[in-house]
């Protein structure tokens, strides 16, 4: 029952989706086994909140180490958790969108996620700038293709990349800086992208075979 | 004149209250730099604060566009109507569904975890079947037919091409090149990642061409990568100076 | 003057580097960020701006939705977080002004939950400032977010009611007009996919537009950029990149429709910071091989 019956789920599910889209009378079957979907992938949300939760309850009830951050933790999980169950501030009330103007979830998001999610991520702008001073290196031909590739796409996709080789003739626009950009990304990193993704979706379908024909069970554990 | 005088104080509380977001979303950004001097409690406070709000709200999110949005209205009227939904009638086969997601957290419950693996397999296997007709039609059978495009576009004949030679991005050179560089480019990747036969000799080549293009791509990604970090920090400082300090 | 004042700093601040490379000195870490950090700080607050025009790529997205006939319905989905919505969310409200301008009619779906609050602001901002005439569910519509990725856009391929019971706002779908003659997304004249990662673009292409043979548009983060070339022109009609690619659309919408000669532009302001800190970075692999390639040969010299 551990076993078979998550195998007999996935083979169903997934032998439905399949044939939903060539057969026309299953499209109906493959649209509820999405919603389905749809509605499991909210769980996986709850899951998500439920061990954030009980993660952060255990730090503060055994007073670990640096458990204060888990206490700002909860309180910011249960604050706008609240907020955004019932909907507070909303003027539109309960029919209303929940990220409606004015309402305390909108503001949360606005005023405190979305500044702290953009900031971490800004974050990394430094640290490439770091990497780019002191790794990016030309140690050998592949490492200098790279670094002149990077050189012109970050020359040729500002306006700077106009301005330095805008004395170049126009029957030999190819070599303005812009130019030689659209052209590394039309052409060779084009190239170097479908490759990659040609072997990725290979992978994916083998990958789905496996599961489909039940061959690839690993990802039900070790443990029976 | 009363309606009038409680507005502008309602104004004027809103203004107040904006103004002490602003400067809490100010607060937070800062507090999130100094992690460049090194760790630190503001950073750390605001790290954990993030982490916590988010959750939330993808929670909140999911119950009220999917939960209230899609299950209610297939099931109970009542809540339907006090959630302001429309009542799509009662199909039984969605409390399937809402019987998995429960099983899933289980995995919450250490002795009941094994059975998780149910709405497990049910995710699974819906993106085992949606991907692998997709990925085959879209990501291979439709790129290997733009690959094999016509290797002289717009040919008009030697006397032509010759008389209008010139090195012009537009221009039907530029346009050869970029076919050949793409046929060229995608068949040496893809004997790159050949890695069934030793790279010797043709192939050998082949495989070391198809690594030039992908260096090619690589430097590529790393320039974008760049532009968007760069843009993310603009982002920031616009946000700082205008928003916040309103001096732009 | 702004740009005077930049360029001493900058060129003063990279030559204070080169030398102390050059030299074989440490250059702490901290003292990169902070030069970028002023880099940037300096063009932002100076608002170095630069001319902008349409590469090919961006120029098709836009002659996409210019060909159109008016009233031809176009989606708009907001697939992206406060993450990138610097870069992203400025070519979301130039799709919306330029389908608005062109008589369009627009419907708003979210794969990311995020995006329906970042979609919020564009119509707070946007719809009903400059548009005041534009009618909810007669010139756009809301359809709001819902989880599933992928699989819902399996469902709406088919069947966009089976999806959306209601909207965003719980209203029945059936009582909007502009859902009159509208079944699936197969009935939609272009898809406009905004985004960054997962579900997004690529998503969009994948499940919808391939399938429903839609045609299909993109706006998306740098970072994502490069991986959604493979399916321009033949699957994505267009495709904007980055903070750059809205700076071009901006001018190319401003170009073409000379109402909007006076709106608000932060693409085309952020290209002013980007450009220089695109400078700064350059100085510094130059900076870097210099000094070490100068190093190498020095250990070659005294063997």
């Amino acid at each position: 029952m551990k076993r078979q019956i998550p195998l007999l789920i996935i083979v169903v599910v997934g032998w439905v989706l399949m044939f939903s889209v060539f057969i026309p009378p299953m499209e109906s079957w493959g649209e509820e086994a999405s919603l389905f979907f749809d509605i499991i992938a909210v769980f996986a949300f709850f899951l998500g909140g439920g061990n954030l939760l009980r993660v952060h309850f255990t730090k503060v009830s055994r007073k670990s180490a640096n458990w204060g951050y888990s206490v700002v933790t909860l309180v910011g999980f249960l604050a706008m958790l609240y907020v955004g169950l019932f909907k507070i501030g909303n003027t539109g009330g309960i029919g209303a969108p929940l990220d409606a103007t004015g309402s305390w979830f909108q503001l949360l998001f606005k005023y405190v996620m979305s500044p702290l999610q953009s900031t971490m991520y800004s974050l990394l702008a430094f640290f490439v700038a770091s990497a780019s001073y002191r790794a990016f290196r030309a140690k050998n031909t592949e490492a200098t293709i790279l670094l002149i590739a990077a050189f012109v796409i970050l020359l040729g996709r500002t306006p700077l990349g106009t301005i330095l080789t805008a004395w170049v003739p126009d029957s030999f626009s190819i070599a303005q800086i812009p130019n030689l950009a659209i052209w590394i990304m039309n052409s060779p990193n084009l190239a170097g992208q479908r490759a990659i993704m040609i072997g990725i979706a290979l992978g994916v379908v083998s990958m789905s075979l496996r599961l489909l024909l039940g061959i690839e069970r690993s990802y039900l554990g070790s443990d029976n | 004149m009363l309606k009038s005088q409680s507005g502008l104080a309602a104004a004027e509380d809103h203004a107040v209250r904006d103004a002490f977001l602003l400067t809490l979303a100010a607060f937070l950004t800062l507090s999130i730099y100094s992690f460049l001097y090194g760790d630190n409690p503001f950073y750390r406070f605001a790290e954990h604060l993030f982490v916590g709000i988010s959750a939330a709200y993808w929670m909140c999110q999911g119950f009220w566009s999917t939960i209230v949005g899609n299950f209610i209205p297939r099931t109970l009227p009542s809540f339907a109507e006090y959630f302001q939904v429309p009542y799509k009638g009662f199909s039984w086969h969605y409390l399937i569904p809402v019987a998995l997601g429960i099983i899933l957290l289980m995995r919450l419950v250490p002795k009941l975890s094994w059975i998780s693996r149910w709405p497990l397999a049910f995710i699974i296997g819906t993106t085992a079947g949606l991907n692998l007709p997709r990925y085959l039609q879209s990501d291979f059978i439709q790129q290997m037919n733009n690959t094999f495009i016509s290797i002289l576009p717009d040919w008009q004949g030697i006397g032509p091409f010759f008389s209008t030679l010139s090195l012009s991005a537009e221009g039907q050179l530029a346009m050869i090149a970029t076919n050949l560089v793409i046929f060229v480019g995608v068949i040496c990747g893809l004997i790159y990642f050949f890695f069934s036969k030793e790279h010797k000799g043709a192939f050998g080549v082949a495989s070391r061409i198809g690594i030039w293009v992908l260096m090619v791509t690589f430097g590529a990604s790393f320039g974008y990568t760049v532009m968007g970090r760069i843009s993310l920090l603009v982002g920031r400082i616009t946000f700082l100076f205008h928003d916040w300090l309103n001096i732009l | 003057m702004g740009f005077v004042i930049s360029a001493i700093v900058i060129g003063g601040g990279l030559l204070w580097i080169l030398i102390r490379s050059l030299q074989g000195k440490d250059v702490d870490r901290r003292v990169v960020f902070t030069f970028i950090g002023i880099t940037v700080c300096l063009a932002v607050l100076f608002q170095l701006k630069f001319g902008e025009s349409a590469t090919p790529i961006v120029k098709a997205a836009f002659d996409k939705i210019e060909q159109l006939p008016a009233g031809s319905k176009i989606v708009i989905s907001y697939d992206f977080d406060p993450a990138m919505a610097p870069e992203v969310h400025p070519m979301a409200n130039a799709f919306v002004r330029h389908a608005l301008a062109k008589k369009h009619k627009i419907y708003f779906f979210s794969l990311w939950a995020t995006g329906q609050s970042l979609l919020e602001v564009t119509v707070q901002d946007i719809l009903k400032k400059e548009f005041p005439d534009a009618r909810y569910g007669i010139d756009y519509c809301n359809m709001g977010y819902k989880a599933g990725n992928e699989g819902v856009l399996n469902v709406v391929i088919t069947d966009i009611r089976k999806m959306y019971p209601g909207d965003v706002n719980g209203t029945p779908l059936d009582s909007l007009p502009m859902m009159a003659d509208v079944k699936s997304l197969k009935d939609m004249d272009l898809l406009i996919s905004i985004g960054g990662g997962k579900p997004g673009v690529k998503e969009w292409v994948l499940f919808a537009g391939d399938r429903g043979g839609i045609p299909t548009a993109g706006g998306a983060a740098a970072v994502s950029t490069p991986l959604l070339y493979p399916y321009y022109p033949r699957q994505l009609v267009g495709l904007l990149g980055g903070t750059k690619g809205a700076a071009e659309y901006e001018s190319e919408l401003i170009k073409r429709y000379p109402q909007f000669a006076n709106i608000d532009t932060p693409a085309l302001q952020m290209m002013g910071p980007q450009t220089m800190a695109h400078v700064v970075i350059v100085a510094f692999i130059i900076i870097g091989n210099v000094s070490y390639f100068r190093s190498r040969r020095k250990k070659v010299t005294n063997g």
